[in-house]
């Protein structure tokens, strides 16, 4: 096998033998995004030298792709968005600091969705990422670029954000394994709000172990993030025990009703059997609200954007543009044709959907009643988990779609999200890992969530699965 | 708690609102929504958009068939209170740094048409 | 003709005097390069995030204690969202329902009376940068040093019912605001700002008429004016018959009017929604009490104070306390030298002098001025005994107290080295006495018809010629037996 097919446990146990060095290691992902990425486009900005710290511990040495929404010092940091052309932030986000004093070499900045809007990463300035298993379908999104980049293994690792399911669906659209940690475990300062209270951000490896590794290295908290939690960090390489009996996994049967792939359906049933042999119990459970979380999703999340992102108007960076006549005050006007010019369609339309929900008249009807049907969905996990330990779904009700296929029907695209999203809004660790393949070939998703905090209850259960299949062994073919 | 608008169109949006139950967007909704966002749209882009947000409000409406009224609001989905830091200088990026991402710089200032008081 | 009240209301911003931004930890020193304290997060950089300084909360506390207001238990930030260069994130990180104090109230003496204004509420946000407009290049330049500064905004109830009683309630607020240590309070600087809001309506009537918001105000002075004009534009309208327009009005300080900015002017949807950057803060009973302790005692009780323990007047007291390190020092003096009438004239006179007429830059703490060494309290009490007892003239005290406060030197350093001992001795006198006399015929004449009053020019020559270092009184009587007795 080839040294960027490895996981990152493998590299460190050559790395720690000797019988590798990082040098090499980069090389082999270096030559495969030469080879591969003109097909793939899972990255945004390549970076020709590993993007490294001199004073590191040179602990772990991996190359890591990074999504291109996380800041990295003086280096392309753009959403995936032509209003940020050229816009190399001052400063590193906190995980890229926590990376970088361990040793990372990050590869680059991996292509999304435009500011993480979208479940498909079609919306990217930079054009769309293609699925390494059928290079006509979607990798998923928004960190499409990031779950491409280690499935095509143009990167051994990566780093992505969840706002929705963007690290999950994108995971479970490309055969690999993705986690979106409990909100407040990752601090988010460098991370480009979409959603100030939705996203984190989360590994993308090609094993759980990896997974857990990561996590280790990005996790913990930071007075520069007044939401991140103030709670030590286990080893969760340690949850990786392979022991799940008499654990309590509960079935939501609201996630099994119409609009699930037959195939999706079979392969989580086969999942659930395999899970059992080893001693799990499973029961079906109710999330009564789950059918109201789309719609609270969108309300919350895109009144949230639209303010974030009000910020970009070509007053102090990224891109600047003046209409050719005049239309009110030339201030105004530059803010109205910077952000026309600078926005994808998908960008305008969550602003303006964001902007109306809080607009006078309407904070009450909207922003305010999806906050309580929030919390209503939050009670429908806190209730569960008192019985439970992890609940198992698929991840996205269908396998990767063409390119192209849901683009002009933002709804449709919005209801894929279905199966994901209740974990943002009630702040859980959800993990997807893979879990079979439809008939086409195409990898099919299992998603694991677990009570805020308690990642190492999903590492358990996923791992045991992983353990015992061998879905992650299997690789693309390109 | 509510803001005064002075916007006639608004006012005629939310009387259809109330009088038809079908999310309506007009294209004069869009362009005035527009406005409030700072993003041109021209005539075509307003009618694809209305089209767009009346599909999704209509969905959202699913919302008001659920009983709210004794439900708190999730504002922060953590219970984290009282996060401060303390009042230590720390280092500043320093002018040089600061306008190194400017679009347009003079004189140490970002510089931006004139806005008109 | 009809008789119209008048109804102003007042919005207070206060620019707390803490170390570092609200948010972040740059500096909030005024007057530096543009952008040089500036950091990812006062620049609204994306991917940056706010963190709250725990001085301001306190000092947003002890503002609240100070005016008499309830202080909110759940503490929340919103954000304010409108679109403006010199707002970075394009929303303004503010307070919208729960404002860390409301329903409080400031007593100010008003005329003859004393007013109880009330306060509505006062909450914390930031501020924004500085523009500046060059029409040569048809360019406005941004400065983001200020992005981030901590603000109080005080909202009073629209109780005020002229634009005297406007100016008194800013008076006031600003000494009860200096006491707190918590801010300038200084207009120029712009750590203090004031909007208005003015309306009228017919006597006996209790709805409030249509208001107009007064904004460029830039001085006390400036909010009074501007009151003024406004109150008699909108009486003329109404007498007329015309509409009175809900609108912001500019106020023009050269030509003295308000001008209206409403074809400018959009009605702004500020979409308010809580801060999800920010937690909630809790203030217990514990965090008041503890911030209840460490207030000063609040100007109207240390002027009731004053004028009951130590006998002093109305205007005295009033002087006094305008600064609060000298009403300190007025007490320090007392526990050195018990009496108040003579310490406070001395303090109110020669000592405020050299301090007025030194003043290079404000500064909130006038005892020590810029170039001047402060007093101690025993070595200013030691030159008034001096003075009391003879030993030099008040004339000699008042230069001694320069050389004091230039130089650092006790009074009895200053006496001893330049030999200003006062001279009372008669022998030693005798000669300069004769000689005014003598050099004085004609007022000496006056004196003896009659005219008592010109010993004063007498004994002010006798001074001049002993370089004021004579007892004057000595001075005096001996002139008077001199010439009468002769």
């Amino acid at each position: 096998m080839k040294l960027n097919e490895l996981t990152a446990h493998e590299l460190l146990d050559l790395i720690k033998t000797k019988k590798e060095t990082a040098a090499s290691i980069f090389s082999a992902v270096k030559r495969a995004i030469d080879a591969l990425d003109k097909k793939i486009n899972a990255y945004a900005h390549i970076s020709e030298k590993p993007i490294e710290s001199t004073d590191s511990s040179k602990e772990n040495p991996i190359p890591i792709a990074i999504k291109d929404n996380i800041c990295i010092k003086d280096y392309l940091t753009t959403c995936s968005s032509h209003i940020l052309e050229g816009f190399k932030p001052p400063y590193n986000a906190t995980v890229v600091n926590k990376l970088l004093d361990s040793g990372a070499l990050i590869t680059g900045h991996a292509n999304m969705d435009e500011f993480a809007f979208g479940s498909s990463t079609e919306t990217s300035f930079f054009g769309p990422t293609r699925n390494p298993w059928n290079l006509e379908c979607v990798p998923g999104g928004s960190s499409g670029g990031s779950a491409a980049a280690v499935a095509a293994n143009e990167a051994i690792w990566a780093l992505g954000s969840d706002t929705g399911g963007s690290i999950r669906q994108p995971a479970s659209f490309c055969g690999v394994v993705g986690l979106k940690p409990t909100y407040g475990r990752v601090s988010r300062y460098g991370l480009i709000a979409f959603a100030s209270s939705l996203d984190q951000i989360g590994p993308l490896t090609k094993d759980v172990e990896d997974s857990a590794l990561l996590l280790n290295l990005i996790s913990g908290h930071d007075e520069m993030d007044s939401t991140s939690a103030n709670l030590s960090v286990p080893d969760y390489a340690k949850a990786l025990t392979g022991d799940i009996r008499n654990l309590k996994i509960g079935i939501p049967k609201e996630y099994f009703i119409e609009g699930i792939d037959p195939e999706v359906k079979t392969n989580i049933m086969e999942a659930i059997e395999v899970l059992k042999k080893k001693g799990a119990q499973f029961k079906e459970i109710s999330l009564p609200h789950t059918e109201y979380a789309v719609a609270t999703y969108y309300i919350l999340a895109t009144a949230e954007a639209s303010s974030n992102l009000a910020r970009f108007d070509g007053v102090e960076y990224g891109l600047r543009c003046h209409p050719k006549e005049k239309r009110r005050t030339p201030i105004i006007d530059m803010y109205e044709e910077t952000r026309r010019q600078g926005f994808g369609q998908e960008a305008k339309r969550r602003i303006m959907l964001g902007t109306y929900s809080l607009s006078s008249g309407y904070y009450d009807a909207y922003y305010l009643r999806a906050q309580k049907v929030r919390t209503l969905i939050k009670n429908d996990f806190d209730e569960a988990f008192k019985e439970f330990d992890a609940i198992l779904t698929p991840t996205s009700p269908t396998t990767a779609f063409k390119i192209g296929e849901k683009a002009s029907d933002p709804l449709s695209m919005y209801l894929s999200d279905i199966y994901t999203i209740s974990a943002n809004l009630a702040g859980i660790p959800a993990l997807s890992l893979p879990c079979g393949f439809s008939k086409d070939g195409l990898p099919i998703g299992l998603q694991v969530m677990a009570k805020p905090f308690d990642e190492e209850m999903i590492f358990r259960v996923a791992h045991t699965y992983e353990q015992n299949t061998d879905w992650h062994k299997k690789k693309v073919t390109l | 708690m509510s803001h005064i608008l002075f916007n006639a169109n608004i006012h005629i949006f939310i009387y259809k609102f109330l009088l038809v139950g079908k999310i309506m967007i007009s294209k004069k909704d869009v362009q005035y929504i527009s406005h409030l966002s700072r993003i041109y749209t021209d005539d075509h882009e307003a009618e694809a958009l209305a089209k767009n947000l009346e599909g999704i409000l209509t969905y959202i409406e699913k919302l008001k068939k659920l009983d709210i009224k004794n439900v708190k609001p999730t504002s922060h989905v953590l219970p984290l209170k009282n996060v401060f830091r303390d009042d230590i200088l720390k280092e500043s990026l320093g002018q040089k740094n600061a306008t190194k991402i400017a679009v347009k710089s003079e004189k140490g200032s970002f510089k931006v048409p004139q806005v008109i008081e | 003709m009809k008789q119209y009240e008048t109804v102003i209301g007042l919005e207070v911003h206060l620019q707390l005097s803490t170390q570092t931004k609200i948010f972040c930890g740059c500096s909030t020193e005024f007057g530096k390069d543009p952008n040089s304290q500036t950091c990812p997060i006062c620049l609204g950089l994306p991917g940056t995030l706010p963190v709250l300084n725990k001085k301001v909360l306190e000092s947003a506390i002890k503002i609240g204690l100070a005016l008499n207001c309830k202080i909110n238990s759940l503490v929340k930030f919103d954000r304010k969202n409108y679109y403006y260069p010199d707002l970075p994130k394009a929303y303004q990180i503010s307070q919208y329902d729960f404002p860390i104090a409301h329903t409080g109230y400031l007593n100010v003496k008003t005329g003859d009376e004393t007013k109880k204004l009330g306060i509505t509420r006062a909450h914390m946000e930031e501020d924004a940068g500085k523009l500046i407009h060059d029409p040569a290049i048809k360019s406005s330049l941004v400065d983001y040093n200020r992005t981030g500064t901590p603000l109080v905004e005080i909202v009073s109830e629209p109780d005020m019912r002229s634009p005297q009683e406007a100016y008194d309630y800013l008076t006031t607020l600003k000494l009860h605001m200096q006491y707190l240590d918590v801010s300038d309070c200084d207009m120029e600087k712009g750590s203090l700002r004031c909007d208005a809001n003015v309306s009228i309506r017919e006597e006996g009537q209790t709805k409030l008429g249509t208001k107009a918001e007064l904004k460029n105000l830039n001085s006390f002075k400036a909010v009074k004016s501007a009151l003024e004009f406004e109150v008699a534009r909108q009486i003329k309208l109404a007498e007329s018959g015309e509409r009175i327009v809900q609108e912001t009005r500019l106020w023009d300080e050269s030509k003295q009017i308000t001008i209206s900015m409403r074809s400018k002017e959009e009605a702004h949807d500020y979409r308010y929604f809580p801060e999800p950057d920010l937690v909630p803060f809790m203030v217990e009973k514990e965090d008041i009490k503890n911030v209840r302790t460490t207030l000063p005692e609040s100007p109207s009780k240390k002027q009731d104070r004053f004028i009951k323990n130590y006998k002093l007047s109305t205007y005295d007291v009033d002087v006094l306390v305008q600064d609060r390190k000298i009403s300190d020092f007025f007490e320090e003096c007392v526990k050195e030298y018990n009496q108040p009438k003579k310490i406070c004239n001395w303090i109110i006179g020669p000592l405020l002098q050299e301090i007025n007429s030194n003043e290079k830059g404000i500064s909130n703490d006038r005892l020590s001025g810029i170039n001047l060494v402060a007093p101690t309290a025993k070595t200013f009490t030691d030159l008034i005994i001096k003075v009391e007892d003879g030993t030099i003239s008040n004339l000699v005290g008042k230069s001694v107290l320069t050389s004091m406060l230039d130089r650092g030197k006790t009074s009895a350093e200053i006496i001893k080295e330049q030999n200003l001992a006062q001279v009372s001795d008669e022998g030693a006198l005798e000669e300069i006495v004769a000689t005014v006399i003598a050099e004085n015929s004609k007022i000496v004449e006056q004196i003896k018809s009659g005219k008592e009053s010109a010993i004063g020019f007498l004994v002010g020559q006798s001074m001049k010629k002993t370089q004021g270092k004579a007892n004057p009184k000595k001075i005096g009587e001996m002139i008077k037996r001199r010439i009468l007795n002769d």
